[in-house]
């Protein structure tokens, strides 16, 4: 702070509780919308405050969902979405990890050409090659299932990166002290390298298990099956199934279901999430 | 590429512990990217009984196309649309943000959660707040007599979908500019303040130039944001209507291949896709070697 302008920091926080109010409404009308009686969707506008109905209405969103128009209830879908995250997010770790210590600490025919082949990953993701990933899915009998869901997902180029990085900073000395003792590159990855590298790779951890609860499109194609509907898209499946208005406050109860589990792990970890997403897009 | 100074030796373990990574890559990415390319060529009669090599005919077509020629515009004006929204208004947000001292962690965590909503939910949220009967802006709107329908305008649906794409991306520029903000050097601002330059030549003379390299950075995520991973809000609000006016190229690949089951044209497009994600990766790299001059 240079100089001291009481009207300057007031105009500053004023922009920023606008700012702040714009990124909070479509939640805040989220948490007010759904504990309304359906009733209330039907005419008028939206309400402001929130109504009576809440435990009716979660109870109802969380055991039957919208069994009509073909959604599962709230909490199988839950736990779908669990699932495959954390399928995914450990999946991605595994392997990354695993092969950033072998482009790292080893030298080896045909290495830079594997480098490649997974620095390629970055430049395909599965929005532009829809009709293909989902042939070789099929092919291999993966529809409706939690492997077709989380595997094709799990090879990521931006996590090798940023583990690669990390063991690129891991002094020498460190290494060097392990072989001369005797230790072998498994070991030296066990109980050196790994619990070096725990920060960083919460900090992924963090990162991927967003990306993994909020894949959209993989989900949508590959399940037909109502028993594996991860949340995020039985939403657009409530929103859209029926043929009458969808079920408003259904519909936010859910919503406010299905963004909670990310949005709290971001809050409890605010830190960390910063440090893997400035890290990784580096 | 370098390694460490010292490596350990083994024949098969590093092959071994490449083994998992490199099988699903090639299974699931690089395979069907060829695939891709494979049948970029081909043509399918309606039946997929024979399928006949035509060159660059898909192509061709394709570039014939008004409808995807539409899309293309779509698809810039969406992307042009969400970056400058959302990076506008987090540069702003994170210049607030950077002078205050106290607030400065409660109003950061405030503005950081929404990158945790996924896409699609953050397409539903405002088409309830924009449905035009129940929703409250069309009823604000309303009073101002302007009559929102973005079941009928093709205007209106862009507007929402734009909204919708940069209230996500909000928080991710927020992030990066702040880290920015909070590495300019302090003294370079109070040597010029004593200069007597006021705020707003501070921020435009100094703190601007040296964000370059963060706003050129986020300029292209962004770019690669609103192309590819928007599908999402497409999918479960406007579905690319109205006639065509949401059609982003993401989702018209989807459509044509799935719905449209036109597997020629929909491969080509992925094909042009592919070569577009290239490009922009390309382009990111080159000037990460290059940041370092500031």
């Amino acid at each position: 702070m240079v100089e001291n302008r009481p009207l300057g920091n007031l105009l500053s926080h004023v922009v920023l509780i606008f700012g702040v109010a714009l990124v909070v409404f479509p939640i805040y009308v989220a948490i007010i919308a759904s504990p309304h009686p359906p009733g209330t969707f039907l005419r008028g506008v939206m309400p402001l405050l929130p109504g009576p109905n809440a435990l009716e209405n979660y109870r109802t969103a969380w055991t039957e969902g919208r069994s009509r128009a073909g959604t599962p209830p709230i909490s199988l879908m839950l736990t779908n979405s669990l699932i495959m995250a954390l399928a995914i997010t450990i999946g991605k770790l595994a392997i990354s990890i695993i092969s950033a210590f072998a482009i790292v600490y080893f030298r080896f025919p045909f290495r830079i050409f594997f480098f490649w082949i997974i620095f390629l990953t970055l430049m395909l993701p599965v929005e532009v090659r829809i009709v293909p990933t989902f042939q070789v899915v099929a092919d291999l009998g993966m529809l409706n299932s939690y492997a077709g869901l989380s595997i094709p997902l799990i090879a990521s180029a931006t996590a090798t990166f940023l583990v690669r990085q990390f063991f690129m900073t891991v002094p020498e000395e460190l290494m060097e002290a392990a072989r001369v003792d005797g230790a072998g590159p498994m070991k030296f990855f066990r109980d050196i390298l790994l619990p070096l590298s725990i920060t960083n790779i919460a900090a992924l951890f963090v990162i991927m298990f967003i990306y993994g609860w909020n894949q959209y499109l993989w989900p949508l194609l590959i399940t037909t099956d109502p028993e594996y509907y991860t949340i995020v898209m039985g939403i657009q499946r409530m929103v859209t199934g029926g043929d009458s208005e969808p079920l408003w406050h259904l519909v936010m109860a859910t919503v406010v279901m299905a963004a909670l589990p990310p949005v709290l792990v971001i809050l409890f970890m605010q830190r960390l999430f910063v440090k893997g997403l400035t890290e990784t897009e580096k | 590429m370098q390694t460490k100074r010292t490596t350990f030796s083994g024949y098969w373990l590093p092959y071994a512990l490449l083994a998992p990574q490199v099988i699903i890559t090639l299974i699931f990415f690089i395979w069907p990217a060829g695939q891709a390319l494979y049948q970029s060529v081909l043509r399918q009669d309606i039946f997929g009984l024979r399928v006949t090599f035509v060159g660059l005919d898909n192509f061709r077509r394709l570039m014939e196309d008004p409808l995807y020629l539409n899309s293309m515009q779509m698809t810039l004006v969406f992307a042009v649309g969400t970056t400058v929204l959302s990076m506008a208004l987090a540069l702003l947000f994170a210049v607030m943000v950077n002078n205050m001292i106290r607030s400065r962690d409660s109003y950061s965590t405030l503005l950081v959660w929404p990158y945790a909503v996924a896409p699609a939910i953050a397409g539903v949220l405002w088409w309830f707040i924009f449905n035009p009967s129940i929703g409250i802006l069309p009823y604000m709107l309303d009073m101002v007599g302007y009559d929102w329908n973005h079941r009928r305008s093709g205007t209106d649906a862009m507007i929402l979908v734009i909204i919708a794409a940069a209230w996500k991306q909000i928080s991710y520029n927020f992030i990066f500019f702040l880290a920015g903000l909070q590495s300019v050097p302090q003294s370079l601002i109070e040597a010029a303040a004593i200069d007597g330059a006021s705020r707003a030549k501070r921020f435009w003379t100094i703190v601007f130039p040296l964000l370059s390299p963060i706003t050129f950075f986020l300029l292209v995520v962004n770019i690669v944001y609103a192309m590819f991973d928007t599908f999402g809000i497409i999918h479960a609000t406007t579905e690319g209507g109205p006639a065509q006016a949401t059609n982003i190229l993401v989702y018209k690949v989807y459509r044509d291949g799935f719905v449209g089951l036109n597997l020629g044209s929909s491969a080509a497009q992925s094909v042009i896709l592919m070569t577009i994600v290239i490009a922009l990766t390309v382009i990111q790299f080159r000037y990460i070697e290059r940041r370092v001059n500031y």
